[in-house]
């Protein structure tokens, strides 16, 4: 009976480490937001510039698609798959409440349409620009 | 009556026809299912495009599609390697199965294999062109099932 007592402290742990996880993983915009700006300042770098990530989001970048292509030029709005035509929900979190919300699926989206609009990752800085902008927008 | 309309290779040729609109139909009910479709195919598949049903290609065009998903069709689709197994195990167990759609076509794409080329040799070029329908690759223009895999020929509208 000596380790009912540690038994019952694990178990407990345990359910609070499962029940507890969805809201202690939740991301948020802002959330994502600080992440971006800290990882961005570790490189040395500015992160956090909305006038510089609506220009970024509006521009090409040596290849044909700009983010625009796809999202639209302001994002409160739905877009349309250049290739497919396919909707897009809008990207504004204002608009959306989805967007931002795991870090995992908004990190798996710069990384795949960056390579797309300029043939290589997004670094910090530039993401937390255009996530300080799209929050800008209502 | 030496000609009469059922004799000789005119009963030949209606006979092909009947059997070809047979299996055309039965491709059309069943083998475009979307039915077991693991949650990464819904997930990652269908965030850019429509859900091109496991029916719609061969197996040698399926894996062309997933082994190449960093370049599909111009545009980085890759996910990770979990997602890619599961939409890749449910994609080969119900690809397209039968010498018509055996093999792979140009760019692994449906729109360019030949059962999908002779299926769709009556539509004029012009009509692909159309804002209204704008690519082959978009289905739901004229086959107003096509999102959900029904692709039955009464479902078909063409948008002027």
């Amino acid at each position: 009976m000596r380790f009912d007592r540690m038994a019952i402290w694990r178990l407990g742990l345990k359910l609070a480490l499962v029940l507890g996880s969805p809201w202690a993983l939740a991301d948020t915009p802002s959330s994502l937001l600080n992440h971006y700006k800290a990882q961005a300042q570790s490189e040395g770098q500015d992160g956090g510039d909305a006038a510089r990530g609506q220009t970024f989001f509006n521009s090409t970048h040596g290849n044909e698609w700009k983010c625009a292509s796809c999202h639209g030029a302001v994002p409160t709005v739905k877009g349309e798959h250049a290739l497919t035509h396919k909707v897009i929900e809008p990207m504004a979190p204002a608009s959306n409440p989805q967007r931002f919300s795991d870090m995992a699926k908004t990190e798996k989206w710069f990384r795949r349409n960056c390579k797309d609009v300029l043939g290589r990752e997004c670094s910090a800085a530039e993401k937390a620009d255009v996530l300080v902008w799209l929050l800008t927008l209502k | 009556m030496a000609h009469s309309f059922f004799s000789g290779s005119r009963r030949d040729l209606l006979l092909t026809a009947f059997i070809a609109c047979g299996s055309w139909t039965a491709f059309a009910q069943g083998s475009a299912s979307l039915k077991g479709a693991p949650l990464a195919f819904t997930t990652e598949c269908t965030s850019c495009h429509i859900a091109y049903a496991p029916g719609l290609a061969s197996e040698a065009n399926w894996r062309g599609i997933m082994g190449g998903l960093e370049k599909h069709f111009g545009v980085d689709a890759s996910i990770d390697e979990k997602s890619r197994q599961a939409i890749s195990v449910w994609l080969l167990a119900h690809a397209a199965k039968g010498s018509r759609y055996a093999g792979a076509s140009p760019d692994f794409r449906i729109s360019k294999s030949t059962w999908f080329i002779r299926q769709h040799d009556e539509i004029a070029s012009k009509v692909w062109k159309r804002a209204s329908v704008k690519s082959a690759a978009n289905c739901g223009a004229c086959h107003s099932g096509a999102d959900k895999g029904d692709f039955d020929e009464d479902g078909v509208r063409i948008p002027s």
